[in-house]
């Protein structure tokens, strides 16, 4: 096996274009697991830690552009005030070395249906900056995934950014372990409030062969919810919700849990989120 | 930190018994650089590798070598027919092939080993070798394994059913005016220690092999090893490596025979290191138990009778499941006094991977099963649960069912009262659900549980347990030190720590140093069974006292004026006096009299040169049990915890917080109460992980969760704060007075966490490890 670490962005796309048989490798929290249980031999290593721009994030206009390689922890320390529900989701990551080597970019690479980072990109309608030596291309969320550890990152393509507008409105993010801490979600729930435009985003995680949206749901939010009078949340606008994102999954039973549980959780999290969400918003 | 304990009139002994001493491997540990068994390495070593089987049940039709023995880098590649001694091995029953031959038993089952100078070589060979299987239905359900007619045989040899303890007392037929009954299942445990299973062999020049190991019982891999090389023993020489964990896991040979194979053929040393996944499927685990029970109680609440079923599933091989069975049946019906006793404890062989000790042994199946029929009683007469149970509670002087004399202390109603009487917990630090953000108080329900239970302390049914110790005292640069040498396992448990802590007490010599473990001094017995303590302390402390009667009659035919009349007195108890003892003592490298005026320096008397005794020390002895009746004095010691656990339950996702657990454990003696203190935390948590996530899944005989990813442990986000009472009520048979403490912690904090949930939930929860969606019931 090879070990390649490019120094610049053009040279790491030259290899990829070159190399079929490359992996990219950044935090390695999910990359090395994989070599360690022996279920991949990449020829070749491609390390993208040496390149700095994959680290960065700044906004570029109205929205974010938030760098593959940022690190869980940064996300919480340094983005937790633009992108609440992400930097929620970011702190039930694993442990806390985990969250120090583990980045936005390679949760989205690994395409993990588990991936604690989809569920408020998801929710917050971002989309995915791919590069390849073809040239480079944006890519919503909810198109990126196409099954369970499958995207659309073409052989040729690395993850560049995400690029997100920053919250405009509540966000929430529950997950549901069998353990306190350190545990991959049985299944996990994003919501974003759009007060401005009114609408609502949502994601749904570990509940289906890949991260989704629960539309049914949004739509059905976006409408009952009173955002004129800010009123208090009707009981049954939020059970109703609840049992309208329960319904857009379509989970399985495995060893961390049972598609009946999943589903009954998914609406238990859905009703709560979007009551905290709607009392947040309403002060 | 280290206190210091008083002993006797005249002096002081820092870091002896009662004291807790720092221990030697505390801060290598922490910082990472302590050396464990997979650290080993030797120049020009080979690595070692496995082809397993994917198969629970197969029959080998075909094998191709070749393509592993071109691979360059390759040294060899072995099968069972290089096995040149006997080529099966075993605990209680030699049934487990070293390498297979004809048929696989179990997922994972060892078929051929192969050496190679990387271990990545060493991967690709096992990976090319080319095999092929008649695959056969797999014996999965213990139920249907009984039945010795329908069922297919998992060793065509003999019947599936591999122990069968029965126990009667009483009359069979009492009946009773309340009656509960309940059906519980235990699911399958893995001790999950941190440290794969690994170590080094060196073929030796005399034609022997030299393995370095991390096991629990050096001798009995010893003589396990030296029967399947064909050597005799002498020639296979055991020395321990850093164990990083063992709970019960490495009482079996896991990479012993394969690891000195491939050295001797080779003529190079060979690691072996399991990886993560391989563990899962390198040592036995805890067996999965289907029990059913039936208690019958008077109005009061006492108990008439118990009737129970208890069924353990033992996987392929026997390993040491009927020394489970013969556990769960004894101690089935928990800290109890029961006159009427009808109990049928059956091993059985399965398709399923092999079970054997864990941390408990029999007796954590069993607890959670009488004391979620404890509870269950306690509701139907309306009583308080710890009301019902110290109203069955054993005391000195009852019998067990097994007709068992409980002799010494068994403050089995003190230990709960003692729980129960601690003030309710507070609020806790986090909600169910811990950072994921689940609730901010809906659905959460409070709810507290209690549960005790009983274990039994050494080896059981007349087995010859014994430990030996060589203790040598001498000067070192002319001061005095004492060498000790045993084979017992430092497991993590911190023995080296107390054998340094008894020779103190016992010599008064502050300079003690542990001899690495090893075969060239006898047989230690197994750190398992919450016996080390008990054993090998006993026998350092019977060569310290053989030793310090050497050096008293030195002072005899002293010089006048040093001269002391050496005579025999009896020191008081409360001071550790024994019968015939000497009133003398040793203490800060010196020998006082009764006046407290010292007599003499040790380092003088050892002018005449080292003082070395050889000690092998026996508990007294148990006896088998009666095959028809269960009735016999089994075990040696019971030892008794009691746990009181506080959940905040979310009842609409089923998650749990674990808010506080209260335990009390009488440990006769604490040694090093630092330790013990340890031994109780993480014993506790061991049975948390049972009550809420650790379960190796098995579906159709294949392990489905062979990894930390699915293997769930308790985090410190899961385990609580721990109050601690820890009673020392001195056992008159042990050293100290001790009593052991590894166990008991385990057994009984898995039904107190069930039982608080059930309190918060009201859900029946007749299965550990409860998950979510028994909770939420959907």
């Amino acid at each position: 096996m090879d070990f390649m670490t490019p120094p610049t962005w053009a040279d790491a796309l030259a290899i990829r274009a070159e190399r079929p048989d490359a992996v990219p490798i950044a935090g390695g929290t999910d990359v090395m697991v994989e070599l360690n249980f022996d279920r991949r031999r990449p020829g070749v290593l491609l390390d993208l830690t040496r390149i700095g721009d994959l680290t960065t994030w700044a906004m570029d206009g109205e929205l974010l552009r938030v760098g593959a390689g940022v690190s869980y922890t940064r996300i919480i320390e340094e983005l937790g005030d633009r992108l609440p529900g992400l930097a929620m989701a970011a702190r039930t990551v694993g442990s806390p070395q985990i969250r120090n080597r583990g980045t936005l970019g390679g949760n989205l690479g690994s395409a993990s249906p588990a991936g604690d980072g989809h569920p408020p990109l998801l929710a917050s309608g971002a989309q995915v900056e791919l590069a390849s030596v073809r040239g480079t291309r944006l890519v919503p969320v909810a198109e990126f995934f196409t099954g369970p550890k499958r995207s659309v990152l073409a052989p040729d393509e690395l993850i560049a950014a995400v690029w997100v507008r920053p919250a405009d409105g509540p966000e929430q993010f529950s997950k549901i372990g069998t353990r306190n801490a350190m545990v991959i979600a049985v299944s996990s729930f994003s919501l974003a409030l759009h007060p401005g435009r009114r609408e609502v985003g949502t994601g749904i995680g570990s509940a289906a062969p890949t991260p989704r949206r629960a539309t049914e749901a949004e739509l059905f939010a976006a409408g009952q919810l009173p955002w004129d009078t800010l009123a208090a949340l009707e009981p049954g606008v939020a059970r109703r919700f609840g049992e309208l994102v329960a319904a857009a999954a379509s989970p399985i039973d495995d060893v961390r849990g049972t598609a009946a549980y999943r589903r009954h959780a998914l609406a238990v999290l859905a009703q709560r989120t979007l009551t905290w969400a709607w009392r947040d918003l309403c002060g | 930190m280290t206190t210091t304990v008083h002993v006797g009139l005249a002096a002081t002994v820092t870091g002896g018994v009662g004291a807790s001493p720092l221990r030697p491997d505390g801060r290598l540990k922490v910082t990472g650089e302590f050396a464990f068994s997979s650290d080993l390495w030797a120049d020009d070593m080979l690595w070692g590798a496995t082809l397993r089987s994917p198969h629970p049940r197969a029959r080998i039709t075909g094998l191709d070598l070749g393509p592993a023995l071109r691979i360059p880098g390759v040294y060899a590649v072995l099968t069972h027919e290089d096995v040149p001694g006997r080529r099966l091995y075993g605990l209680e029953h030699v049934d487990q092939p070293v390498l297979a031959a004809d048929e696989v038993r179990y997922q994972g089952e060892p078929i051929v080993v192969v050496a190679a100078d990387h271990p990545e070589t060493a991967r690709r060979a096992v990976q090319a070798i080319g095999i092929t299987y008649e695959v056969l239905d797999p014996v999965t359900d213990p139920e249907a394994a009984l039945d010795d007619a329908g069922a297919p045989r998992v060793h065509a040899d003999r019947p599936n059913l591999l122990r069968h303890v029965p126990i009667r007392r009483g009359d069979p037929h009492a009946t009773a005016a309340v009656v509960v009954t309940g059906e519980y299942e235990v699911g399958m445990q893995d001790q999950a220690f941190l440290g794969p299973e690994s170590g080094l062999a060196v073929p030796a020049e005399d034609g022997g092999v030299d393995l370095y190991i991390a096991t629990q019982w050096l001798h009995v891999d010893q003589q396990q090893v030296a029967a399947c090389l064909g050597l005799p023993a002498d020639k296979v020489r055991l020395t321990l490596a850093g164990v990083g964990g063992a709970f019960g896991a490495r009482e079996d040979l896991s990479m012993q025979v394969h690891a000195c194979l491939l050295a001797l053929h080779t003529g190079r040393p060979v690691k072996m290191v399991y990886g993560r996944e391989e563990s899962f499927f390198g040592h036995v685990h805890r067996h999965p138990a289907r029990l059913r029970y039936e208690h019958g109680a008077d109005a009061d609440g006492r108990l008439v009778y118990v009737k129970a079923r208890i069924l353990l599933d033992g996987g392929a091989y026997a390993s040491s499941s009927g020394a489970v069975v013969a556990n769960a049946a004894t101690l089935g019906i928990g800290p109890y006094d029961v006159p009427n006793v009808v109990m049928d404890a059956y091993g059985l062989y399965t398709n399923n991977p092999p079970c054997g000790a864990m941390r408990g042994f029999g007796a954590v199946q069993a607890c959670f099963a009488y004391e979620s029929q404890m509870d269950k009683l306690a509701a139907a007469l309306g009583l308080d649960p710890v009301e019902v149970r110290v109203r069955n509670a054993l005391h000195t002087g009852d019998r067990m069912p097994t007709g068992q004399l409980v002799e010494g202390p068994a403050p089995v109603a003190e230990l709960l009262r003692l729980v129960q009487a601690k003030p309710p917990a507070g609020q806790a630090d986090f909600p169910p659900g811990g950072t994921a953000n689940t609730t901010r108080g809906e659905g959460v329900v409070r709810g507290v549980g209690y549960g005790i239970g009983i274990k039994n302390v050494c080896f059981s049914e007349g087995f010859d347990d014994y430990a030996t110790a060589r203790v040598r005292l001498e000067l070192i640069a002319g001061r005095p030190a004492v060498l000790v040498h045993t084979a017992a396992a430092e497991v993590g448990q911190g023995l080296v720590t107390v054998q340094a802590q008894i020779v103190r007490t016992e010599l008064g010599v502050d300079q003690v140093t542990i001899a690495p473990a090893d075969t060239a001094v006898g047989s230690a017995g197994s750190s398992s069974a919450s016996r080390q303590t008990y054993m090998t302390g006993g026998a350092v402390r019977a060569a310290c006292q053989a030793i310090r009667d050497r050096l008293l009659t030195r002072l005899e035919g002293r010089a006048p004026s040093h001269r002391h009349t050496y005579r025999k007195g009896t020191l008081p108890s409360s001071e550790g006096g024994r019968a015939g003892e000497t009133a003398l003592r040793l203490a800060d490298g010196q020998v006082f009299g009764e006046d407290g005026t010292v007599v003499a320096d040790i380092a003088e008397l050892l002018a005449d040169g080292a003082i070395e005794e050889t000690v092998q020390w026996r508990h007294r002895p148990t006896f088998p049990l009666d095959p028809e009746t269960g009735q016999g004095d089994a075990h040696v010691q019971y030892a008794f915890a009691a746990h009181r656990a506080t959940v905040d339950v979310d009842t609409e996702l089923g998650l749990v917080k674990v808010v506080e657990i209260v335990t009390a454990q009488d440990v006769g003696k604490a040694v090093n109460p630092a330790a013990v203190t340890g031994q109780i935390q993480g014993g506790t948590a061991q049975g948390l992980g049972l009550a809420l996530m650790e379960e190796i899944q098995v579906v159709d005989g294949k392990v489905r969760n062979p990894s930390f990813t699915d293997y769930l442990l308790p985090t410190i986000m899961d385990m609580p704060p721990m109050t601690v009472d820890v009673l020392e009520l001195a056992d008159p048979h042990s050293p100290y007075g001790l009593r052991g403490v590894g166990e008991p912690p385990t057994i009984s904090s898995t039904p107190a966490v069930v039982a608080a949930i059930r309190a918060a939930t009201g859900a029946a929860l007749t299965r550990v490890p409860v998950r979510p969606e028994h909770i939420v019931g959907v």
